[in-house]
């Protein structure tokens, strides 16, 4: 295991990328170590944590979209990398407006984002290019409307209860008939 | 010639749907379609408390549900950055470890019901009713327990009796392990359906985010038991059982040994629960956390907050927070991102199934169509947590 | 001529012992099941073939293997060991709907899968019984969103509704031998199918 920190991590890119605005996360409560980046570096700089030595990120374990609707940009797409020899877990996030929903695919550098791109896709509508097969992936292939947006609707369904069944024809039961009738289970 | 192995089959483990493609017996590609188990978790949980997503997460991975709960519990606490008492820790060990020998137990049962040898099924199953009556005892429920609770414990041990049945059971395991070897390790038709079958590189499978057994299967000493410890697992001790060639023989011995070494990290637990004796069971932040009940009857300030919590459910800071398991299947991570209210703004689910499956392409091309089966049950899936 | 309805259909043809002594009509009349101990005692019961249709149809029910989610995995343990359902032979769940006469949806049905469920019960001979274990297929159960369909009786016909979430082996065994009763009861018709008296 090698003494990686979070802080070297950032040097390493600010060192690589000059002309990439990295920005920290700031926050009390940003549990771990955030880095923003804009869309257009995404590419280069997932290549270079995986490849580089050092650093040596090279699993991505999830990517995924998130939804911050009165702001914007609206969209954030984060990825979660995790690096086993240094035993090291980084985020990165980029911001998309909803005009300009398209983010590069990292498909490329970790095969795994398959899946994980197509689920933010089918959930939020982020176009990812240079994706092989950008279809949905959980909802059915027909389906209108992208579930986890903020003004989607959760899509509740009205439980019918008799306060909410004004026009519903009262029974009237014969308690009688509807007596339990005695059931002798029988060996058969 | 395409054929649908079609959502409904007895083997796919749930309702997975593969399309092969297929030369002969030969299969060229394989291509999975989920979704038609999609619950709309994640949707949900931004409309629920915390504390209500809670029994939500029993139905994603339902063979192991404490785990899941483990990991929701676990991230929310790090959002809030409290910690659960060394007792609420230790029977959090407890019940993960049993929860990881009755997931293993199913996987197995079906994994070999699957490639034909039923009676694994049988006796898999009879240990898993044991690890099931005793979450009965704890919680109440057979298969949807949650029983943890943000900062602890939904409700202590029981008074009595519950330790000593763990024991019994923790000591008799072994033996059924042995059990389930005799029947499998060395039979040659086992080894004819497993050894050098869907093979994994561990290029691969990092490639492919795989994690867990699948990606110790393939040679990758990686677990987050070890590795980023969580709940106190950095004092127990045990082993981490790395596979050699990643095929399926490799992931099936990878599994039956964590499940011995389950048992040795349950009989850890239980001694340290012994000899930490009766204490709390939920962390004493009763910002976040439910006051103890007789606090509750007497105190003002306890009773307020009883009652904001129950009635709103508690604020969290604005913020984010990730965190990961080591669940039965894999990598298990909880992300929320929290906007201050009751109720998280984004919950994101890092399901280990749904990466793990990704790799049943690269596991079968070019092999035979039987090899499917055996490697979606090797690769141990749960739809349930694969389409959230 | 009374009408055979109305007898007794396990009166003894052949009068018994008691019928022929003296003392016959002070004696209480004998019960179904004595006469029924009685004859098969003689090893002969007659019944009807209505009645023996229905028991054979009761006791050997296939089960479709539909587990979907959590539901599936009790149905599973009611196939283990400890809940034995081979008692009441059903343990033959069946991989093919045309071989099969119960589907037990055992679990959450989402939209995307409802269209399935209906071709996998179309494709089910009759006599076919469904059984919605669990609250998700009876009602939506825990999930009330877009994904999920509220209920499984919005696309198939439900006979036995299971609670739970999920329920017990134990409930889902006594969901079964509620079917089974209804199957006692029922009243299928026998025989090739018969256009209806009076249409040409």
């Amino acid at each position: 295991m090698s003494s990686l920190t979070h802080e070297r991590v950032e040097q390493r890119l600010r060192e690589q990328f000059p002309g990439v605005s990295f920005e920290r996360q700031a926050g009390p409560a940003v549990r771990d170590f955030t880095l923003y980046l804009p869309v257009d570096s995404l590419v280069e700089v997932c290549t270079f944590l995986r490849d580089d030595p050092e650093l040596d990120f090279a699993m991505l374990s999830w990517l995924g979209g998130v939804d911050y609707l009165p702001r914007d940009p609206r969209f954030e797409v984060v990825y979660s990398l995790l690096s086993l020899s240094a035993n090291l877990r980084l985020h990165l996030k980029v911001r998309v407006a909803d005009e300009q929903l398209r983010v590069p695919s990292v498909v490329r550098v970790w095969p795994t984002a398959d899946w994980h791109e197509r689920e933010a896709f089918d959930f939020y509508g982020i176009e990812f290019t240079g994706h092989p097969e950008l279809i949905r992936i959980l909802l059915p292939e027909d389906w209108v409307g992208w579930p986890l947006r903020k003004d989607s609707p959760l899509g509740y369904e009205e439980v019918a209860f008799t306060h909410n069944t004004p026009d519903r024809i009262k029974p009237s039961p014969d308690l009688k008939k509807l007596a339990p009738k005695k059931v002798t289970y029988r060996a058969h | 010639m395409t054929l649908n192995m079609g959502p409904q089959h007895p083997s796919t483990h749930g309702v997975l749907r593969v399309v092969l493609e297929l030369d002969g017996e030969t299969v060229l590609k394989a291509k999975p379609i989920i979704g038609y188990l999609h619950t709309g978790m994640e949707k949900q949980a931004e409309y629920k408390t915390y504390t209500q997503s809670i029994p939500q997460t029993d139905r994603m991975d339902y063979l192991a549900p404490l785990s899941n709960n483990l990991a929701f519990c676990l991230a929310a606490e790090k959002l809030l950055d409290i910690e659960a008492p060394p007792r609420a820790q230790a029977v959090r060990v407890l019940m993960t470890e049993l929860t990881r020998i009755s997931a293993h137990c199913v996987w197995l049962g079906t994994h070999a019901l699957d490639i034909g040898a039923m009676t694994v099924f049988f006796y898999t199953f009879r240990e898993r009713e044991k690890v099931l009556s005793l979450y009965d005892h704890i919680c109440g429920a057979r298969l949807t327990a949650s029983y943890f609770r943000v900062g602890g414990l939904a409700m202590d041990l029981p008074k009595e009796g519950f330790l000593e049945r763990c024991e019994k059971f923790v000591d008799e395991m072994p033996a059924h392990i042995d059990e389930y070897e005799n029947l499998l390790t060395k039979n040659p038709i086992w080894l004819a359906r497993t050894k050098e079958v869907a093979p994994l590189s561990a290029r691969d499978a990092l490639a492919l985010g795989a994690t867990g057994p699948t990606l110790r299967g393939s040679g990758v000493q990686w677990d987050l038991r070890k590795a980023q410890p969580y709940s106190g697992y950095e004092s127990y001790d045990f082993d981490v059982p790395v596979g050699a060639h990643g095929d399926a023989f490799d992931r099936f011995q990878v599994r039956v040994r964590e499940m011995r070494e389950s048992t040795r990290i349950a009989k850890q637990a239980i001694a340290r629960l012994r000899e930490i004796g009766p204490g709390d069971y939920r962390v004493r932040d009763y910002k976040y956390v439910l006051p103890p009940k007789e606090e509750v009857k007497t105190s003002m300030e306890a009773l307020i907050h009883h009652f904001k919590i129950v009635a709103h459910g508690f604020f969290p800071p604005v913020g984010e927070a990730y965190q990961a398991i080591e669940a039965p299947k894999g990598e298990l991570g909880f992300y929320f991102v929290s906007d201050g209210t009751p109720r998280p703004w984004r919950m994101k689910v890092r399901s280990p199934s749904f990466v793990n499956l990704q790799t049943l392409s690269t596991m079968v091309e070019g092999r035979l169509v039987a090899d499917v089966i055996t490697a979606i049950g090797s690769l141990d899936i749960v739809l349930g947590e694969i389409d959230r | 001529m009374s009408d055979p309805k109305d007898l007794n259909p396990y009166r003894p043809l052949v009068p018994g012992p008691r019928a022929s002594s003296p003392q016959a009509d002070l004696v209480m009349p004998k019960s179904e099941e004595e006469t029924m101990r009685e004859e098969l005692e003689h090893g002969i019961l007659f019944t009807s073939v209505e009645k023996m249709v229905n028991w054979a149809r009761a006791n050997s029910i296939w089960p479709l293997g539909f587990g979907l989610a959590c539901c599936a995995i009790e149905m599973m343990a009611i196939v283990g060991p400890r809940f034995d359902v081979s008692r009441f032979g059903a343990e033959v769940f069946r991989a093919s709907p045309r071989q099969a006469d119960l589907m037990i949806v055992a679990g959450r049905v989402s939209i995307k899968m409802a269209p399935v469920l209906r071709q996998l019960y179309d494709q089910m001979p009759d006599p076919k019984y469904v059984i919605a274990m669990g609250a998700c297929s009876s009602c939506g159960g825990v999930f009330n969103n877009y994904a999920i369909l509220q209920g499984v009786d919005k696309i198939v016909p439900v006979d036995v509704y299971v609670p739970g979430c999920p329920p017990r082996p134990e409930a889902l065994i006594h969901g079964i031998m509620k079917l089974q009763e209804k199957m006692m009861a029922s009243h299928v018709q026998l025989g090739p199918a018969r256009k209806a008296k009076g249409v040409a």
